[in-house]
């Protein structure tokens, strides 16, 4: 547990001189939508990496607490911070309603039934025009404001942002180390067994993707309040699978692989700006050479890897 | 006047329907073989579409000839498919199989992006665009074309499952897997044979359908999906259950769109499939089996 | 204590148990036996909430517990083992013990993320108390291995002690022995009666003919999903009927 704490210490300090390098640059908005991936990668992860249950439909979570966040402040007046709260838990009642059928179903089919409630949600957005502003999108969302600094620069976002991430990482970790988060793991690992020593699996489940909406919720009011414009291309079905790519890439179960996942699939298409059409092959082929090659994600395979290859050389010394 | 509208809504339901149906077919073969929902099936109608645009176009091909080359190609692909992603998988858990068709599917339409780009595509109709009258609807050639290809498809692989050995075997390895390899089945053969049968099927639906609605290199994604909607309200069964789903999903889309609201077509087809899903797992005629839930 | 009667299941037309009905002593040692396919695995999965049986009633300590799920049977101080063993194989020796504590905590999922100072104090007593469990079944030296690494032997005692941490009065173990080289056995019906010292009752399906006769106080034997006689031991062994069916089975 203190090593815990001193991994999460020594990653905060990271966080907070990471701009220092950067002095305000462009990379910086980049940084800032890292922070964004990262909460949203750690709320999928509670769900698929520690309960064990699929979900391709969180682009639709992430989107419904943009859009309540940006209607209520753009269209009808609401302060962001009472907007950003409110959001989270009309969509935490939704996903915990929807969730006892929902996580009723197991494997392939729960993963086509997140899937079509996440288009359900999407077709909302762009058909409800008088509401969203359909596939143009919506304008006008005010930027967070607190104690008289307004948060409209990258410098300020990335101080906002990140601080509240570090609040989720933290908020994730205790979770994981816990009666609750084992409960969780147990029911990953044998459901059956989970119950037999009195884990109501059934209603853990439905609790931890409740809780992994209101995550996403609150990742997506903070990037209305952040990009000030939103629209529903953002949160179609490719942005659920670019979320499934970070948790598998970062290694499931894993909170910090997590935010390796989304530092990773944010950062790259930045790299790759040549490539941009064609990031969807990368998506791709990395989802695929991960799961066959490294089915730990980053944080368990690279130290493999390294740890193979340091055999492999000192057993050649040997000989 | 309403009943004509009505049924041209329905005319046009059942064409769709018939396509949903074709790649429902799809869907069950492969669950039915392996356990696995394949998420990359709708990658395969698409490929079918463009393939045989390039049959056609690049290759100057009689469209007799390019329909058969376009479906061998497509089954190929259905082949390196299972070969390369699914086969040498170590851990084939459900999760890991989602996640590895769901890789599979996005490279496979990045693939077809970079070949045949962004644009949208069309493909002459079989045989010319003279509408025909049915009472007081039209229809086009190509949804007779689409009726008779689904028929004859339906036939071939009813004869498949139950005359041939081949299709015994993998109607043996659905009903238990192992048991079928105990009596000398060689199982991983059928598992890919599987995947082939259901690329080429796939492939044909594309195919069929490219004259009636343009094909593009992200077609697969939204059929894909409706073609296993099908499948479910069929209970996974590769035979008329989801042939009925499909239709009937196909007109259920078509009314909505015309008597309720065009942009909540795709809409209506998930609200079935969670509908189903929630209540009656095991599909619309299917016996209670608690293997879904 | 746990009185099961009038028990009957039919799977798809083919009936498994037919009007099973017995009665465990609080405090005993209860063998369940009986050949292959007899109904023992189909009658445990009845009594702790797998299944829900077609006709019959499962009553225990006076409350009728017939069609309850394994949460609230845990809740209610019964607790059952499996015959394939059933860890959670990704986390450690000691966790897995710490998940069977989780009917004695109360902690929830906003206070466990948000570290209340009430949910750190029993998290710490989680944490504790899940030792003894280990100390007791001789385990503790593995307390920080995968389970997932675990061999057999330490694998059914470890299921033990998780089974254990629920403190339950009732433990239905399914086929205890089955897996275990003779040491290990033995050592097994060591600790099955060190469990009934500490006033647990145990129901047990088992093969092991020795280690039944060796340890149960009463048993209780089925063949083709009826229940063919009910006894001591002594009384087990020279009934006819009994001989009959074994024997009858090996041919």
């Amino acid at each position: 547990m203190k090593r815990e704490l001193l991994k999460f210490l020594a990653f905060s300090v990271f966080v907070l001189l990471l701009p220092l390098l950067f002095e305000g640059g462009y990379l910086m908005n980049v940084l800032v939508f890292v922070g964004i991936n990262t909460m949203l990668a750690i709320a999928l992860n509670l769900l698929l990496g520690y309960a064990g249950q699929i979900s391709l439909g969180h682009a639709g979570f992430f989107g419904l607490g943009a859009y309540l966040s940006g209607v209520l402040t753009a269209t009808y007046g609401w302060n962001p911070w009472q907007a950003m709260p409110v959001a989270a838990i009309v969509v935490g009642c939704m996903a915990y309603l929807i969730g006892f059928p929902v996580l009723k179903l197991k494997g392939h089919y729960l993963a086509m039934a997140t899937l079509g409630l996440g288009i359900i949600i999407y077709i909302v957005f762009n058909e409800t025009i008088d509401l969203t502003g359909g596939p143009s999108g919506l304008s006008g969302i005010p930027n967070l404001e607190a104690g008289g600094v307004v948060f409209d620069s990258d410098v300020k976002n990335y101080y906002l942002i990140w601080g509240i991430t570090l609040a989720v990482i933290l908020f994730a970790i205790n979770l994981a180390n816990s009666r609750v988060g084992r409960a969780l793991r147990a029911v990953h690992d044998s459901e059956v067994a989970a119950q037999v020593v009195g884990v109501n699996a059934r209603l853990l489940k439905v609790q931890i993707f409740a809780l992994s909406a209101v995550i996403s919720s609150l990742a997506g009011s903070l990037y209305a309040h952040t990009m000030t414009f939103i629209s529903p291309a953002s949160f179609g079905f490719n942005f659920s699978v670019e979320l499934l790519t970070m948790v598998v890439i970062g290694g499931l179960g894993s909170v910090y692989g997590s935010f390796l996942g989304a530092a990773l699939l944010t950062l790259l298409p930045e790299f790759l700006r040549a490539a941009q059409d064609y990031d969807i092959i990368i998506y791709g082929g990395l989802l695929v050479v991960m799961v066959m090659f490294m089915p730990g994600g980053l944080v368990r395979g690279v130290p493999d890897l390294f740890r193979r290859i340091f055999k492999s050389r000192g057993g050649a010394g040997h000989a | 006047m309403q009943f004509d509208q009505i049924l041209q809504y329905v005319l046009s339901g059942l064409s769709t329907g018939a396509i949903y149906a074709l790649i429902g077919i799809g869907f069950s073969i492969i669950y039915n073989a392996t356990g696995i929902i394949n998420f990359a099936q709708g990658e395969f109608v698409m490929l079918g579409g463009l393939l045989t645009l390039t049959c056609l176009d690049l290759l100057k091909l009689p469209i007799w000839a390019a329909i058969p080359c376009a479906v061998a190609v497509s089954t190929l692909a259905g082949l390196l498919f299972e070969r390369l992603a699914i086969r040498p998988l170590r851990q084939p858990t459900p999760i890991n199989l989602v996640i590895i068709t769901i890789g599979g599917s996005i490279l496979i339409r990045g693939l077809a992006m970079l070949i045949w780009g962004k644009d949208t595509h069309a493909i002459p109709s079989f045989s010319g665009d003279d509408p025909i009258a049915i009472g007081g609807a039209t229809m086009l050639p190509q949804h007779l074309w689409i009726f008779a290809i689904t028929v004859v498809i339906i036939v071939i692989n009813k004869f498949y499952f139950y005359h041939t050995i081949s299709g015994k075997a993998m109607r043996a390895c659905a009903y238990n897997r192992r048991a079928a390899g105990l009596v000398g089945i060689d199982v991983r053969r059928m598992v890919l044979f599987s995947f082939m049968i259901s690329s080429a099927m796939g492939a044909v639906a594309g195919i069929i359908v490219a004259p009636l609605t343009m094909t593009a290199y992200d077609v697969g994604v939204m059929l894909g999906l409706k073609g296993f909607c099908a499948a479910i309200i069929g209970g996974m069964s590769s035979g008329m259950a989801t042939v009925v789903g499909g239709l009937l999903l196909g007109v259920l889309e078509s009314l909505g769109a015309g008597l309720i609201s065009s942009g909540y077509k795709d809409a209506i087809a998930f609200i079935i499939l969670l509908l189903i899903l929630f209540i009656r797992p095991q599909g619309l005629f299917g016996k209670a089996d608690s293997e879904r839930v | 204590m746990l009185e099961v009667s009038g028990i009957t299941q039919i799977f798809g037309g083919v009936t498994a148990l037919e009007d099973v009905s017995f009665r465990v002593n609080r405090g005993d040692i209860t063998g369940v036996i009986g050949p292959n396919g007899a109904g023992k695995t189909t009658l445990f999965n009845i009594i702790t909430g797998i299944y829900t049986q077609t006709s019959g009633k499962v009553v225990f300590e006076d409350k009728d517990i017939s069609g309850l799920p394994p949460e609230k049977l845990a809740r209610l101080a019964m607790v059952r083992t499996f015959q394939n063993i059933e860890l959670f194989g990704g986390m450690t020796v000691h966790e897995n013990v710490m998940v069977g504590m989780h009917t004695k905590s109360s902690s929830g999922l906003l206070s466990c993320a948000l570290k209340m100072p009430w949910s750190i104090s029993e998290e710490r007593r989680i944490r504790n108390d899940s030792m003894k469990w280990l100390e007791f079944t001789g385990i503790t030296d593995l307390a920080e291995v995968e389970a997932a690494n675990l061999p057999f032997g330490k694998g059914r005692l470890l299921e033990i002690a998780r089974a254990l941490a629920v403190e339950p009065r009732i433990i239905l173990m399914d086929e205890p022995a089955a897996g275990l080289n003779s040491q290990e056995t033995l050592g097994l019906a060591q600790l099955i009666k060190r469990i009934r010292d500490l006033g647990i009752t145990i129901v047990l399906v088992e093969h092991d003919m020795e280690l039944v006769m060796d340890i149960c106080d009463r048993i209780v034997v089925l063949n083709l999903g009826r229940k063919l006689a009910e006894g001591t031991p002594r009384e087990i062994q020279e009934n006819p009927e009994v001989i009959a069916a074994y024997l009858g089975d090996d041919d």
